[in-house]
């Protein structure tokens, strides 16, 4: 049976992201389909109907929700390919940790992004750069956090690369100048073409923010 | 296959439904641990030292390595001590179950609940509302599916503050009758599954 792969997902999400490079990596041909979180559609709705969010991957007519366990299914069903979580079942959980602490960035940078100007938005500023520092200092000095190949870890944190540039000008701060590290290994990372293919352009992102902070209720479904 | 001498510790706490749904899981699997209760208010050195990052219980110690948070906790047991399994083999399976249980996580609060008859505190509050639809459909969706996402060992919480609800009026007269919910959820489900692209 040949595999059908449909990607439900809208193009600055960084969950969405996530999906995509995994299934790029894994060489996987699929059907990207973008969604108008404003509008939703009825496939949106019948695939997600406890969450109604991107991304959805339907594999062979089976949904997938939520980003991380699309990366972990992807990696399951296509074992032969370039593993993307380690085998040893500790590696994989301290991997798997990782994402989740990653997961945990989002209030944080919806506060610093969409919350109230002054003290909200601050407050989401400091969540961010702490909870990014305690990230790099698990990265250290390797290429990335799973040591020499790129995986789930890497996948979980660089969509949110995409976002950087607008975290920066609505936050008033450098991410470089708080985690040089990240910003290196962020880097190393768009070399690969699964990343590069997958990621949105910054420039267009950032030129985003204004019409989504119109609509900012919307944006818990990203 | 895991070697007989080896260490497990748990960190944890008599309270926690986080900390008790690991030792269930290590009990399910006959695995010997050492239960070590820790004291939130005052944390001990190696808590803060097993989990830096969080600084939370349930840890679990294996051979003196760390891992920490429940769910991550629960795939690592299962993934080292392979008998009784706890997830599925099947990873479309094994997907939906993560789904769920982080969705249990989320949604259900159920730590809100300890101590409390309610989760707006003595009488029923807007929360308890907005989460009785989730509960029961949760519930119900157990039935349907077959899975016990909801087990009453794990979330002993969960089944009194439901039992709590079932005896208020209102609550009664609300909730959808059960033999048209669990027709309604079978409809959903198959339809899930029937979806062609």
């Amino acid at each position: 049976m040949v595999d059908e792969v449909i990607l439900l997902g809208y193009w600055p999400s960084t969950f969405g992201v996530r999906t995509r490079i995994a299934l790029e990596e894994k060489d996987i041909k699929f059907d990207y389909r973008e969604q108008d979180l404003f509008n939703k559609s009825s496939l949106l709705l019948e695939m997600n109907p406890v969450h109604k969010k991107i991304p959805v991957l339907i594999h062979n007519g089976k949904p997938v929700c939520e980003s991380l366990i699309q990366v972990e299914y992807i990696d399951e069903t296509w074992p032969g390919k370039i593993p993307l979580l380690p085998s040893d079942p500790y590696q994989r959980d301290q991997a798997k940790f990782w994402g989740d602490f990653i997961d945990k960035m989002v209030p944080g940078l919806v506060r610093l992004m969409w919350g109230a100007k002054g003290e909200e938005q601050e407050a989401g500023k400091k969540e961010f750069i702490e909870m990014l520092k305690t990230v790099e200092s698990e990265l250290g000095d390797k290429t990335y956090f799973g040591g020499e190949a790129f995986g789930y870890v890497d996948i979980a944190l660089i969509g949110y690369y995409c976002w950087f540039d607008a975290f920066e000008k609505y936050g008033n701060f450098s991410i470089e100048a708080e985690c040089p590290k990240i910003i290196a290994w962020a880097k190393s990372c768009m070399k690969r073409d699964s990343v590069a293919k997958s990621l949105p352009d910054s420039e267009k992102v950032t030129e985003l923010v204004p019409e989504l902070k119109k609509k900012w209720l919307c944006l818990k479904s990203l | 296959m895991a070697e007989r001498s080896e260490e497990v510790k748990l960190l944890g706490m008599w309270a926690s439904p986080f900390s008790r749904r690991v030792e269930i899981a290590l009990t399910l699997k006959g695995v010997p641990y050492e239960f070590s209760e820790q004291d939130i208010a005052n944390k001990s050195p190696l808590l803060l030292q097993s989990n830096p990052v969080h600084k939370m219980i349930p840890v679990l110690l294996h051979n003196g390595k760390p891992i920490s948070e429940s769910l991550v906790i629960l795939e690592y047991i299962d993934e080292t001590w392979q008998n009784n399994p706890i997830l599925p083999q099947d990873p479309y399976d094994r997907a939906i179950a993560r789904f769920w249980a982080r969705f249990v996580d989320e949604q259900l609060m159920e730590k809100e609940l300890v101590g409390k008859d309610f989760l707006g505190g003595e009488s029923l509050g807007f929360v308890d509302i907005v989460a009785t639809l989730v509960a029961f459909w949760l519930m119900r969706t157990e039935e349907v599916v077959g899975v016990k996402v909801v087990p009453v060992e794990m979330f002993p919480e969960i089944h009194r503050w439901v039992k709590n609800l079932l005896d208020i009026d209102v609550i009664k007269k609300c909730i959808p009758p059960e033999d048209e919910h669990l027709n309604y959820i079978r409809a959903r489900m198959d339809s899930l599954k029937l979806k062609s692209v």
